[in-house]
């Protein structure tokens, strides 16, 4: 199933509508690993209506997103910092 | 936040016979870079919306919105786009959108460009973008598609690289190829990939994009010649592409 992962840059959208900005270039650290990566380098599983986001270096979950029923749930429990510039 | 908006469906060009750019009218288009995309928003009678991502294939100083879409057979959305879509019929989308894969025309360091099948779109508009800047870095396209009729742009990829301003393309089929074919024949490999890329002490400016599999060989490909994975880029479209 390896051809279903996508990365950051297949979730840019959803993330302008939660951050409401452009969110790609944002560094995130991996709440397991340590490891630094743009938002565009992350793994993403698309499952709608569920997106699911992993680590590129150790595949631990960052990040889950649910969109549905007019709301959003976003679990950010994975990712212990995430850096991004004022707008 | 982001805003959903109609553009208008101005031209429809076949690229391959499963491709086709479509060029629209937007009237509020607040410009992009190159290898951005936009949101494609389908919405049927009964209120079911299908979203798709499509990449821009026009450069951020061409006159109308261009992007071209590669029609999946089992697709909800491409099948719309390439075959029921009609010049004047509106279009929902919102966009530019993306700002990680992004290359911008100050960026001086030399281009690596590598394409799987419909990868190639995003890439085509920084060549486009490249194409009309006044300092151009030198850039080196390898891409890989099916057979020869699948190669999206071939005409367009064979005029710039007869501009003779330091671009070349390189080509590779991996199923197909016709008689007096002088490009390769083969899925991309570490002899193929040390041919054409830049020598690792140039510190060059990578993008791949294509299928996730193409990708993450490509990616595999070049870090094992030494290249800083910081350097390459890369944007996954999935099992099939587009």
């Amino acid at each position: 199933m390896a051809d279903m992962t996508l990365d950051g840059n297949a979730i840019a959208g959803l993330l302008r509508e939660i951050f409401t900005m452009e969110m790609t270039n944002a560094l995130g650290t991996c709440g397991s690993c340590g490891a630094v990566n743009e938002v565009g380098r992350v793994q993403v599983y698309l499952h709608a209506p569920g997106t699911v986001v992993r680590c590129p270096s150790c595949e631990h979950v960052l990040m889950r997103v649910v969109r549905g029923r007019g709301k959003y749930w976003v679990d950010l429990s994975g990712v212990r910092c995430l850096e991004f510039a004022e707008p | 936040m982001i805003k959903w908006q109609l553009g208008t469906l101005a031209e429809l060009k076949p690229e391959t016979p499963r491709v086709s750019s479509l060029y629209l009218d937007v009237p509020e288009w607040p410009g992009h870079l190159a290898g951005q995309h936009v949101d494609v928003r389908l919405t049927a009678e009964d209120g079911y919306q299908a979203e798709r991502s499509y990449s821009i294939a026009s450069a951020p100083e061409d006159r109308r919105l261009a992007l071209t879409v590669e029609r999946l057979d089992d697709g909800e959305v491409s099948p719309y786009l390439v075959g029921e879509l009609r010049v004047g019929d509106k279009l929902e989308f919102r966009g530019p959108i993306g700002g990680f894969f992004v290359w911008q025309g100050q960026d001086e360091r030399p281009l690596l460009l590598v394409a799987g099948g419909s990868g190639i779109v995003p890439l085509m508009s920084m060549l486009r973008h490249r194409a009309s800047a006044s300092r151009k870095p030198p850039a080196r396209l390898l891409y890989s598609s099916r057979k020869f009729e699948d190669i999206i742009y071939a005409q367009k990829l064979a005029r710039l690289a007869a501009a003779g301003d330091g671009l070349s393309v390189h080509h590779t089929l991996t199923r197909e190829k016709p008689s007096g074919w002088t490009g390769y024949t083969r899925r991309i490999d570490a002899a193929m990939v040390k041919d054409v890329a830049w020598p690792k002490d140039t510190t060059p400016a990578v993008f791949v994009c294509g299928p996730t599999s193409f990708v993450e060989a490509a990616a595999q490909l070049l870090v094992a010649m030494d290249y800083d994975p910081r350097w390459i880029k890369t944007e996954r479209f999935g099992a099939t592409g587009g």
